[in-house]
């Protein structure tokens, strides 16, 4: 199915009572580079969706505006019926969490328990809850011996782990993460893939890692020069040989086959 | 580029000693800061050629060093840092002060001498001072402490992201280094290198300060960081405090070590 000219559409995905809408979203950087030109999708409660491109196709600018880190140059971002605006950013962050692509910008603080509890104690929650809160999330991820470290000595697996208890310590509904098994060995990455099948938080997550996709995300969105190129099932998008490579993509590995035979 | 990296293991290993569990470790941090501030103040405010009665106050950084079970290794490279400062500053003291002092039992030496001896001596004292306080405190626990003495919350913010982003830094620079290394040829670096090199520098720095700033407004940062986690002031806090002030206050004020020298001759005697 084709849409208007220069735009790929593949499926459309209904969402009943959206948690997350955007309409028409376009962004264009100050150096004129326009990033995103009229994106539109729903995400409904619960779901784990997985937003795919190229470098460059627009992912983490989209991200950023799921919590209004940057402000829509045209359309508009609404989280739960409230619009992504600067006077509604307080509510938006305590019901969005997004986890940065590089955990050194994540970690801040001195110690893992100062850093997971910022969030928390920002949020004006009394000591008590906040060392609860700060015990439950590093007990999410399978962190709790870090506790003390500071991160600057945790691996890169550690520190992924960390940064994402950061953000669950705050207890949003939405979590957002952009390509969160960059840079992990195989073994941190499985732990990564592990968790993120474990909570049941309406998951947001753009990679190029597309066997993590496979593995977490039912539903995908491919982005091609900004734009939606396809939005739908993962066996359907990934069914698309043609159209990942149209958008710079690869089958994922798990689903490329035996070189040799063609088998799968 | 080892030094930096050897910098920030020296850094690093600070952060391991600050994890004891020493009665020095348990010592709330506001009365350790105060003690060591205080100390600081008394140190400089002795007249310009004052050796011999700055030597007993070597005895805080002492306690503070053997209480806590500190290695003496950790002063190495920042005494040395506080000694090339310190004759930085009085170099020109011997030149300019001839004046001729009799010390001890008759030695005559140039009193620009002995004022740059006490400028290095009170350079040691209390550069071992406040490593040994860092030492047995750790950053976070410190800059928690700062502000709750009532410490400009920016200058804390400030401390708290310099300490932790020194090490990210440290590795940039590191890796940039050793990058240009592998290309250089064995050449050394030009001068004229310096400048795109501290330049791209500058920018992955502000680059990363834009995405830690970022993710800071996610988590509900609004020009404050939180300091959490109670901290009672307690009995061994108040003695350690009041305790140390005095005898920096006795010290100081009175001629003690001549009074303990005429006390200890007349039981003697």
């Amino acid at each position: 199915m084709r849409g208007p000219p220069g735009r790929i559409r593949v499926g459309s995905h209904r969402v009943n009572q959206p948690l997350v809408e955007i309409r028409d979203l376009a962004y264009t950087y100050r150096d004129g580079t326009a990033a995103l030109r009229g994106i539109s999708f729903a995400i409904g409660r619960g779901e784990s969706v997985g937003i795919i491109g190229a470098n460059g196709a627009g992912k983490s600018t989209l991200l950023l505006h799921l919590v209004g880190c940057l402000c829509a140059t045209a359309g508009r971002v609404t989280i739960s019926g409230t619009p992504v605006r600067p006077d509604t950013l307080a509510a938006i962050r305590r019901s969005v969490g997004l986890v940065f692509q590089n955990p050194d910008d994540q970690l801040f603080m001195p110690t893992v328990r100062d850093d997971v509890a910022f969030g928390p104690r920002n949020q004006g929650l009394p000591e008590a809850d906040v060392a609860q809160r700060v015990r439950e999330a590093l007990a999410a991820v399978d962190a709790d011996g870090l506790i003390d470290r500071p991160p600057y000595r945790l691996s890169g697996g550690e520190k992924r782990a960390a940064s994402i208890a950061t953000v669950l310590a705050m207890s949003p509904e939405i979590l957002v993460l952009d390509e969160p098994t960059a840079g992990l060995d195989p073994r941190a990455r499985r732990h990564v893939i592990g968790l993120l099948n474990r909570l049941d938080h309406t998951r947001i997550v753009a990679s190029h890692d597309l066997d993590l996709i496979c593995e977490v995300c039912p539903r995908v969105i491919l982005m091609r020069h900004g734009q939606v190129a396809a939005d739908s099932s993962c066996q359907i998008v990934f069914g698309q040989r043609d159209l990942l490579a149209e958008c710079g993509l690869e089958l994922p590995l798990s689903m490329q086959g035996c070189p040799r035979c063609g088998s799968r | 580029m080892r030094q930096v990296e050897t910098a920030l293991q020296d850094l690093a290993c600070l952060d391991d000693l600050a994890e004891g569990c020493s009665w020095l470790h348990r010592i709330e941090a506001r009365a350790k800061i105060v003690v060591t501030m205080v100390y600081v103040v008394v140190v400089a405010s002795w007249p310009p050629r004052a050796v011999v009665e700055l030597l007993p106050l070597a005895a805080y950084p002492l306690v503070l060093f053997l209480g806590a079970r500190l290695p003496v290794r950790i002063l190495r490279r920042p005494m040395l840092v506080a000694l090339l400062l310190a004759g930085a500053v009085g170099a020109a003291n011997p030149l300019l002060d001839r004046e001729p002092l009799r010390v001890g039992t008759g030695l005559v030496i140039a009193g620009g001498w002995l004022s740059l001896a006490s400028i290095g001596l009170r350079a040691v004292l209390c550069v071992s001072a406040a490593l040994a306080l860092i030492a047995t405190t750790g950053m976070g626990r410190l800059a928690h402490g700062l502000k709750r003495l009532g410490v400009p919350r920016i200058a804390v913010t400030q401390l708290l992201f310099l300490y932790r982003y020194a090490f990210l830094l440290g590795s940039i620079v590191h890796s940039m280094s050793r990058a240009r290394e592998l290309r250089g040829c064995g050449r050394p670096l030009q001068m004229a290198a310096y400048g795109p090199l501290v330049g791209h520098l500058l920018l992955r720095t502000l680059d990363r300060a834009e995405r830690i700033h970022q993710a800071m407004r996610c988590r509900g940062f609004q020009g404050d960081v939180p300091v959490g986690g109670e901290a009672r002031f307690r009995w061994g806090d108040w003695w350690f405090l009041i305790g140390w002030c005095i005898l920096f206050m006795l010290l100081r004020s009175g001629p003690c070590v001549a009074r303990l020298g005429e006390f200890v001759s007349g039981v003697i005697a």
